[in-house]
């Protein structure tokens, strides 16, 4: 090839390297902001912290001795290895390690410093060949050229089609790709050029393979299912766990049906604990039923005398995640690794099947009945081993469903509760994400009329906390069935009515 | 066909035409052997090879055969405190055709599988159910509240049809207009029979079967077979037809065409359960079947259980019975002098037994017992499912086979991972005689690729999570209820004891149910009681 087509392809190399360079640094700030919530924050120090490992690899390029082309084409492979599986690495590795911010800008780190020696060692490459006014003027106009290509790729084509983990992917190919062209064209002037190729040919290996296996990594077809952004997808023996996140708005759902979002879930479990855990003021042992994201339990603990909480979740996967994930945990104000509470992994009916305890407050906070597996866990026989677990003075409370959309589910739980033997104070809220929420509160003697709130709640107040008690018309009691293993007429009456209703 | 019930007695010599197929197991892709009768042993009272007696014992009265109503009839004894019996069971374990067995997965039945809940005139089992704690209470009307647990859990039944699942299994999806008018008005039908009464006052039809009216118009449907009947109402669409023949498979081992019109309504009409808690429909189940019965009837009688108790000769008269049977354990032959016994064995067994002129009367070599296949297939990782959720029942439109029980089906863990299917098939294609020989000749390979092969109808990919299958064939499962049977000459003379030996099974009735057995069992008992506080016992 002629030299005026090398020193061609050489520029089109910084073009592809500088948009390939840029791409990773959206891609971190992207995934930070996702993962951790505040985007301005994470964007802003993502991008710092990037362009200083870049000065950190421009000022090592000093130091690179011998045959800078075969340095320059190890660097891309590396590069190309290490940004392209950046993307995939935070995704797996968010739910497995407890800080993962040290993980997130260790990685930037090192992509950002290898992408910081590739201009200096491409300006060493090119000097020979061009004039020195030319060669910074050239280098730098394809360099800045790459930057807008990446800018704009990365929103219209790149994120929307591909998704994160993809284009990581993809880009660390097109790093790859430059350096085995770099390879084929300046044979001449390398050694070891088998060895090259071998490296090479490997990290395009493995880059395809993660390219083809990241429809695993993030459910592909997910992206249709959800609004926002994929940011956690796991299988576990029992369900599907999904985290997205959406600007400062992150939500978990299970089985594709939403359990909160991280805007408005402290209305929902405010109303949930305080209702009725907050006019037992001797309550001391509580036991949630469900309720594996924690938050439910960072109600409880706001209650100095409760000494002892049982959380009772089928899904470990669950409960760890909630755990040991930062983000998450500091959403449940890190709730499942209090000393007062003790995470059993175990399907609660066959749990309080096989124990006696007995419990001042229990919470049943479970996915909606929408199958006949959770239908279970709303029956009159699931109800008389709460019975049974529930102290004289306790109270029980159940989350079900919304008693606007679903009429009749709703009565259908209180119907259900009063056939057992408890009495029933039936509750409803409203949680943006959700609409109208209900709640009912079921004891075995008539509750105490005072409720003493914790102080810090960011909706309950005294006088709202009556108001909860008060059903409209159109949301009034209707009659029902009651729910049984025999008929799970619970189950039934809730696809009928969520069928009607788009959400 | 009512798996729920194959209630005989016990198998004795009923595996005599299975003979060898409880050893013939062979390996194939799928483990699982070929299980069945004791035939090897009833084969011997055939050949004579009986070692002479050698020890002879006296008691109250003896029990002939394990099943249910054997076992009926010695909790009866036991609740009236007589203790002094036995009771002799071919097999290792009692239960008849409600054994059950059990692995690491679930318990599950090898017959029998639910019991529905009974009719007030089913006053016998009623009474058991509340001694059992089935019944937990009365509300308010007096109608029973029935243990949550025992009743079978929704979803019960779906029918898989043209590639998709409906809910139940009166079919209803992809049925012309003009077939589904004609499914409700036969169902509007059986209603009506439900609550038609006899010149007599009584029920049309009624469990037990001899409570029922004995108005000619409602016995003359024994006289024409349950197709004719159809035929004659005008009852054509072939959706209605299906669902017919298969009920009556599934009751009687038979379908349409075989069995009486009389029978087929019975299956329809009989009951009427009325329960605080659960619909007239419900039927109570267990993971292991009619086995957790069997165990709770078990139980009180265990000491008098005499289990691998060949019995080879029954000498009755009017002051007792003296009973030979081979303990085939120690290879002795026990004679048992006995002031009264219940022969609870099926009836083709008993006539090869008793001795004397008089044997004949009792029985008849012309009683007709449909031959039956049960298979236990264990299946590892059942697929998760988005469309229907499994059911209890589990049918298939265009098979053979009456589908699979799911045996975990009551166990209250929310997600399902490892299970049992249990798989029923009447053996009806050719006459009972020619489908048992059919039947012994096929190995286990054999029927593993058929099971499969109709499973894989509506689960394409299930074939690589079966672990094992596990086969029971039932050479004579229950009595069949062919034209002019159940109210003909043969049942009749049935009905009558031989001296000191009262007679109690199934086949008595001409249908194999719970019900029937047990009631059988319980009134046999009173008769021998009675029989006991006239010898002044």
């Amino acid at each position: 090839m002629s030299d005026r087509g090398v020193k061609f392809l050489l520029l089109a190399s910084v073009f592809a390297v500088a948009t390939c360079g840029l791409i990773y640094e959206l891609i971190c700030g992207t995934l930070a902001s996702y993962l951790l919530g505040d985007s301005v924050t994470q964007f802003s120090t993502v991008i710092g912290v990037y362009l200083f490992a870049m000065g950190i690899g421009s000022f090592l390029s000093r130091y690179v001795q011998g045959n800078v082309l075969h340095l320059f084409i190890r660097l891309e492979f590396l590069i190309g290895l290490i940004g392209g599986s950046a993307a995939a690495l935070l995704f797996l590795l968010f739910a497995e390690v407890s800080s993962f911010r040290v993980l997130l800008y260790g990685l930037i780190v090192v992509v950002g410093t290898l992408v910081g020696l590739e201009i200096p060692l491409m300006l060493r490459i090119l000097k020979g060949r061009l004039e020195f006014k030319d060669l910074v003027s050239k280098v730098f106009t394809f360099d800045y050229i790459g930057a807008l290509a990446a800018s704009l790729l990365f929103p219209l084509l790149l994120v929307p089609h591909l998704g994160l983990v993809r284009s990581g992917f993809l880009f660390g190919l097109i790093n790859a790709a430059v350096g085995l062209c770099a390879v084929e064209l300046l044979r001449s002037e390398l050694g070891g050029v088998a060895y090259l190729r071998l490296s090479g040919w490997s990290c395009i290996a493995l880059l395809l393979a993660g390219f083809a296996g990241s429809t695993r990594i993030m459910a592909w077809s997910e992206k249709s299912t959800y609004v926002d952004e994929v940011i956690y997808a796991h299988s576990s023996p029992y369900q599907r766990v999904v985290l997205t996140r959406s600007r400062e708005d992150l939500r978990l759902y299970l089985n594709a049906n939403l359990q909160f979002s991280s805007r408005d879930e402290y209305r929902y479990h405010e109303a949930l604990v305080h209702a009725g855990l907050a006019r037992l003021p001797r309550a001391k042992r509580v036991l949630i039923l469900g309720g594996g994201d924690g938050l439910a339990a960072r109600e409880v603990l706001r209650y100095p005398q409760i000494e002892h909480i049982t959380l009772v979740d089928l899904d470990a996967s669950v409960t760890k995640l909630f755990s040991q994930q930062a983000r998450l945990a500091e959403l449940n104000a890190h709730s499942l690794t209090s000393p007062k509470l003790e995470v059993i992994n175990a399907d609660a009916f066959i749990w309080l099947r096989d124990h006696r305890e007995v419990f001042d407050f229990i919470v049943a906070d479970f996915p909606d009945p929408s199958n006949f597996s959770v239908g279970k866990l709303y029956t009159t026989a699931f109800f008389d081993l709460v019975r049974a677990a529930l102290a004289r003075d306790g109270a029980f409370v159940v989350q079900c469903t919304s008693p606007y959309v679903a009429r009749r589910s709703f009565w259908c739980v209180d119907e259900t509760l009063r056939a057992v033997g408890f009495l029933t104070q039936p509750y409803h809220v409203y949680v943006p994400s959700f609409g109208e929420w209900g709640y009912i509160l079921a004891s075995h003697r008539p509750l105490s009329d005072d409720w003493h709130l914790p102080s810090n709640l960011r909706y309950l107040t005294p006088q709202s906390v009556r108001a909860m008690f008060e059903f409209p018309p159109d949301m009034g009691p209707v009659p029902t069935e009651i729910n049984r293993l025999n008929n799970q007429a619970l189950v039934r009456y809730f696809e009928e009515e969520w069928a009607h209703y788009v959400h | 066909m009512n798996r729920r019930e194959f209630i005989v007695g016990t198998s004795a010599l009923g595996g005599a035409a299975l003979l060898g197929a409880c050893s013939a197991s062979s390996t194939t892709m799928v483990a699982g052997r070929i299980l069945g009768a004791s035939a090897a042993a009833g084969h011997r009272l055939r050949t004579g090879n009986i070692p002479p007696v050698s020890e002879e014992i006296s008691c109250e009265s003896v029990i002939l055969g394990g099943g249910i109503a054997g076992l009926a009839a010695a909790r009866r004894l036991k609740k009236h405190a007589v203790s002094d019996f036995l009771i002799l069971e071919l097999e290792a374990e009692v239960g008849g055709n409600a054994q059950s067995g059990k692995n690491e997965v679930s318990a599950y039945p090898w017959g029998a599988h639910y019991l529905p809940i009974p009719s007030a005139e089913s006053v016998e089992v009623i009474e058991l159910l509340e001694e059992l704690g089935l019944v937990i209470g009365r509300n308010a009307d007096g109608a029973p509240l029935y243990d949550e647990y025992a009743l079978c859990s929704d979803p019960m039944e779906r029918l898989f049809v043209n590639g998709a699942w409906q809910e139940g299994l009166i079919p209803r999806l992809d049925v012309p207009p003009e077939e589904l008018k004609q499914i409700d008005a036969f169902l509007a039908r059986m209603d009506f029979f439900r609550s038609q009464r006899g010149a007599d006052g009584r029920r049309a039809f009624v469990l037990p079967i001899d409570r029922s009216s004995q108005d000619e118009k409602f016995l003359s449907l024994d006289r024409i077979t349950m197709s004719a009947f159809l035929q004659r109402e005008g009852f054509t669409a072939e959706a209605l037809r299906w669902y017919v023949d298969y009920c009556c498979r599934d009751d009687y081992g038979a379908g349409i065409e075989e069995i009486s019109a009389w029978a087929g309504i019975h299956y329809f009409a009989a009951r009427n359960a009325r329960a605080g808690n659960a619909s007239s429909h419900a039927v109570l189940t267990w993971p292991e079947g009619n086995g957790w019965l069997v165990e709770r009837l078990r139980q009180p009688a265990r000491e008098q259980i005499r289990t691998r108790s060949l019995v080879c000769r029954v000498e009755t008269s009017d002051t007792g019975v003296v009973v030979d049977y081979l303990d085939l354990v120690r290879e002795r032959t026990i004679r048992v002098h006995a002031k009264a016994a219940i022969c609870a064995l099926p009836r083709f067994v008993a006539v090869h037994l008793i001795q004397g002129p008089e044997a004949k009367n009792v029985g008849s070599r012309d009683l007709v017992y449909s031959p039956w296949m049960v298979a236990n297939v264990t299946v590892r990782d059942w697929p998760r499912q988005h469309d229907a959720p499994l059911s209890w029942d589990n049918v298939f439109r265009r098979s053979r086979s009456l589908g699979y029980v799911n045996a975990t089906h009551q166990n209250l863990n929310s997600h399902l991972m490892d299970t049992v299917l249990t798989y029923y098939q009447p053996l009806d294609e050719a006459a009972p005689p020619a489908a048992r020989e059919a039947a012994l000749a096929r190995d286990h390979a054999s029927w593993t690729k058929q099971i499969l092969q109709d499973l894989a109808l509506a689960h394409p990919t299930l074939a690589p999570q079966v672990e094992r299958i596990d086969i029971w064939l039932w050479g004579h499962a229950m009595i069949r209820p062919v034209p002019g049977f159940i109210w003909g000459e043969t049942r009749r003379r049935m009905q009558a004891p031989l001296g000191r030996l009262t007679f109690a099974h199934s086949d008595m009735s001409g249908i194999s149910v719970f019900e029937e057995a047990y009631t059988r069992g319980v009134n046999a008992a009173d008769v021998v009681l009675a029989q006991l506080r006239r010898s002044g016992a």
